[in-house]
């Protein structure tokens, strides 16, 4: 998408318009009387109209017309905003998007469905509103238009007018077209052929015109030239008094006058088409918008993936510039390596900001969700957002939506009950979904939480075993029957409704969160409900690392997860050896031992380190032979090979051109717990 | 016959605007960056409309409409200001200089067209 391209940047307006409509009309659905979104949601529309007629959409301006007309009139009080009718309107948001995504597409008859829906909701109130409020729209068009008057309009023109490019032509023509005209021009003041000089004007005109437009109409003719003219203007009579005005002065044809400017001014075009009445010169309801935009920078996502491609080679020639002047003694080449080395991590980070975007934005798109399942369901259900502002990598926030669509209308269909079943299980009637987000560590937590029914354990069993997914009997842990229900082809929907079961299982919820290097967590009560957290690290480009040896390998850790650093003395590896546990400072703490966890044959070096790592529940010491120190790494993912081995979630590049593993924390905290959980069970 | 419109601004993102509305409003339309580029490019071609900006480096668009119309070639073609400024007086200057009309930034691309069918009177 290049940003050269006007329909893009319309696309791109368009989306953010949509938005802004859709946001306006959810809150009109808690306080229907709220002037200042009823504002933002005509607004909204009108731009669309007209950016769409602008770039050729033409349909879909067509179309947001009606809209627009159907809300001006809720703007202007003369119809109640009602949900119907902001049902209507959203329904026939998605329309307009589809109107943007597929202009060319024959859409078949929907939008006159919509529009007629549209319709009824506008009028479908009529006998609960006040008779104030039911009188038809014609008469008040009417009554927003002055009456029929026929204006005497004498005015004169700069002389320099031509030059400066006003056509008198032009703006007798505007007159023409504000009704029935007369037209008269006074030719006294022209001087004599000898020292006439072409391009100046002389002439004056004594114009009749009825109309139906407001005395602001005549006004804006003139626009341009008001204050350096001679304006004349005054009301005749009504409609019904035309005769008089013809009586009061001599008028001539209008065409002897525009081939007398015409001979005059050869250069003044002589074929002028009606023009159109002027509107007002900017008008305010852009502004703000406008103006708001002007402050940010629009590029499209691909620039910004190129240029953290660019910061990830840079960095990684950064760490061979680090090692190179390392191992040499030119101090200028080491002071001027540590200046690169800075600038490199400062540019890292500027970059991750550029990349964060509020989650909030993808929580905005729920609140359409919850309230269309709602209608569908019947059921009465509040949405709470928490944590809107915690930033996340763009991409994260593209790959979960998704997901998160899917998670949110399992609980809606799984998870919440009916208001009758909750009143009846003693529950407040309407079901809570509750979509919050916070930072922990180096990873962002999604969780969606719902106050229904719970998952049920026994239904989940017997459908995995029915299925073949687990033996039957299996013993299972808590967490590890609970998350079959991401397991492929595993849906415990007794019937495929509208909401679940559209081919989209919860298996690829769980792909694609893994392949965010994330993790699910499931927690459920019986009755009470259900808490699926989605855990996500920040980024996926670049992380800080902590740089370690086991045997001849280098290994990298997210040093967002480690905790602490120390050293084994002799006498703890003694001692611990054929447990799985160290003290530290008074609390037991699992461990690994990496060296037997690759299997490294070399000999272990005498001093043997732990790095403590933590997901933020649980932590687990590692052992290691060194660390080697930090490391920004650039993170590559595996090959398909070797996708599927857990232990690492990734590679990297080191400055020497070797490859170093980076260790998937998640799964060895997870290890090192179950290791203890062995241990315990058999001592 | 299409028209030809000369937009003047230093602003690509106004530039491609005017550009966008301007042309599917069915113009054709010759871009430059700055009143000097702008006063190049007149004279080197003929134009109906000419829609120039007022703060630009190099030349501003006061002086690139004196300097138009002491040209006989650039009587009476209409130019418009569309300018951020809405001064009264930045307008007499404007109008005294030369300009025919102007309009005021952030625009209306609606408006834009209306003004440039009422300048063109076509």
């Amino acid at each position: 998408m290049s940003m050269t391209d006007p329909i893009a940047v319309f696309r791109m307006e368009a989306a953010e318009l949509f938005e802004q409509i859709e946001s306006g009309l959810l809150d009109l659905t808690h306080r229907l009387d709220d002037k200042d979104q009823i504002d933002a949601v005509f607004r909204g529309l009108h731009t669309l109209k007209g950016s769409g007629a602008m770039f050729g959409f033409d349909a879909l301006a067509a179309f947001t017309h009606h809209c627009e007309t159907a809300f001006d009139r809720v703007r202007k009080g003369e119809k109640p905003a009602t949900s119907e009718l902001i049902a209507a309107v959203l329904a026939a948001q998605d329309h307009m998007r589809a109107l943007v995504d597929r202009p060319t597409d024959d859409h078949g008859n929907i939008g006159d469905i919509l529009l007629s829906q549209l319709q009824r909701a506008v009028e479908g109130d009529a006998p609960v509103t006040a008779p104030a409020q039911t009188v038809p729209m014609e008469p008040v068009v009417k009554a927003a238009k002055s009456a029929t008057n026929t204006w005497r309009i004498r005015f004169s023109l700069p002389v320099n007018s031509m030059v400066n490019g006003t056509n008198p032509l032009g703006l007798l023509d505007e007159l023409r077209d504000l009704g029935e005209c007369r037209i008269a021009v006074n030719t006294s003041a022209v001087p004599s052929l000898d020292v006439l000089v072409p391009t100046d004007l002389h002439l004056s005109w004594d114009v009749t015109v009825t109309t139906d437009q407001p005395r602001s109409a005549i006004d804006d003719v003139f626009i341009f030239v008001l204050d350096d003219m001679q304006l004349d203007v005054e009301t005749l009579a009504d409609s019904s008094g035309t005769a008089s005005a013809e009586q009061t002065f001599q008028a001539e044809q209008p065409a002897p006058v525009a081939q007398a400017v015409a001979a005059i001014i050869p250069a003044v075009s002589a074929a002028p088409v009606p023009a159109p009445a002027v509107e007002r010169e900017a008008p305010s309801a852009n502004d703000a918008r406008q103006a708001k935009a002007a402050e940010n920078v629009r590029v499209p996502a691909e620039r910004l993936d190129e240029l953290m491609d660019r910061v990830g080679e840079l960095v990684i020639a950064q760490s061979r510039l680090r090692q190179l002047a390392g191992s040499s003694m030119d101090l200028q080449l080491r002071s001027v390596s540590e200046e690169i080395e800075r600038l490199s991590g400062e540019l890292r980070d500027t970059m991750m900001v550029l990349r964060m975007v509020p989650v909030g934005s993808l929580f905005g798109r729920f609140r359409r969700l919850v309230h269309d399942l709602a209608r569908e369901t019947g059921k009465v259900i509040e949405l709470v957002t928490e944590g809107e502002t915690t930033e996340v990598d763009k991409t994260v926030i593209e790959r979960l939506a998704d997901p998160l669509v899917h998670l949110v209308r399992n609980s809606i269909d799984h998870g919440l009950e009916t208001p009758e079943e909750r009143r009846a299980a003693g529950k407040d009637e309407a079901g809570k979904i509750m979509l919050s987000a916070r930072q922990a560590g180096g990873e962002v937590i999604i969780t969606i939480k719902d106050d229904g029914r719970g998952i049920d354990r026994e239904r989940v069993r017997a459908k995995a075993e029915s299925s073949g997914l687990i033996q039957p009997g299996a013993v299972l842990a808590d967490q590890d029957l609970l998350q079959l229900i991401f397991a492929p082809g595993f849906s415990t929907a007794a019937q495929v409704t509208n909401l679940s079961g559209r081919g989209v299982g919860m298996d690829v919820v769980k792909k694609t969160v893994e392949t965010l290097r994330g993790a699910i967590d499931i927690t459920s009560l019986a009755g009470q409900g259900s808490d699926v957290s989605l855990r996500i690290p920040l980024t996926l480009a670049i992380i800080d690392g902590l740089l370690v040896r086991v045997g001849t390998g280098r290994y990298v850790i997210p040093l967002s997860a480690v905790e602490e650093c120390l050293e084994l003395s002799l006498e703890e590896d003694l001692r611990s050896r054929g447990r799985s546990f160290i003290s530290l400072r008074d609390s037991l703490v699992p461990f690994l031992r990496l060296r037997d966890l690759f299997r490294t044959g070399t000999k272990p070096d005498p001093h043997q380190k732990v790095v403590v790592i933590s997901t933020g529940t649980e932590r687990v010491g590692m052992v290691v032979d060194q660390i080697i120190g930090d490391h920004q790494t650039v993170i590559k993912s595996m090959s398909k090979l070797h996708h599927d081995v857990a232990t690492f979630s990734g590679a990297t590049i080191l400055g020497d051109g070797s490859v170093a593993l980076i260790l998937d924390v998640a799964h060895l905290v997870a290890a090192g717990q179950q290791q203890e959980a062995q241990v315990r069970a058999a001592g | 016959m299409t028209a030809r419109i000369l937009t003047v601004d230093d602003s690509a993102s106004i530039r491609l605007t005017t550009k966008v509305t301007l042309s599917s409003a069915g113009y054709e339309i010759i871009e430059a960056v700055n009143g000097a580029d702008g006063l190049e490019k007149a004279k080197s071609g003929q134009f109906d409309l000419i829609v120039t900006d007022l703060n630009m480096p190099v030349m501003d668009g006061l002086t690139m409409i004196e300097e138009l119309r002491k040209l006989p070639a650039h009587t009476g073609v209409p130019i418009i200001f569309l300018t951020t400024e809405s001064d009264a007086d930045l307008k007499a200057r404007a109008k005294a200089a030369g300009a025919t009309g102007w309009l005021t930034k952030p625009f209306d691309p609606e408006t834009l067209v209306k003004i440039v069918r009422k300048v063109l009177g076509r």
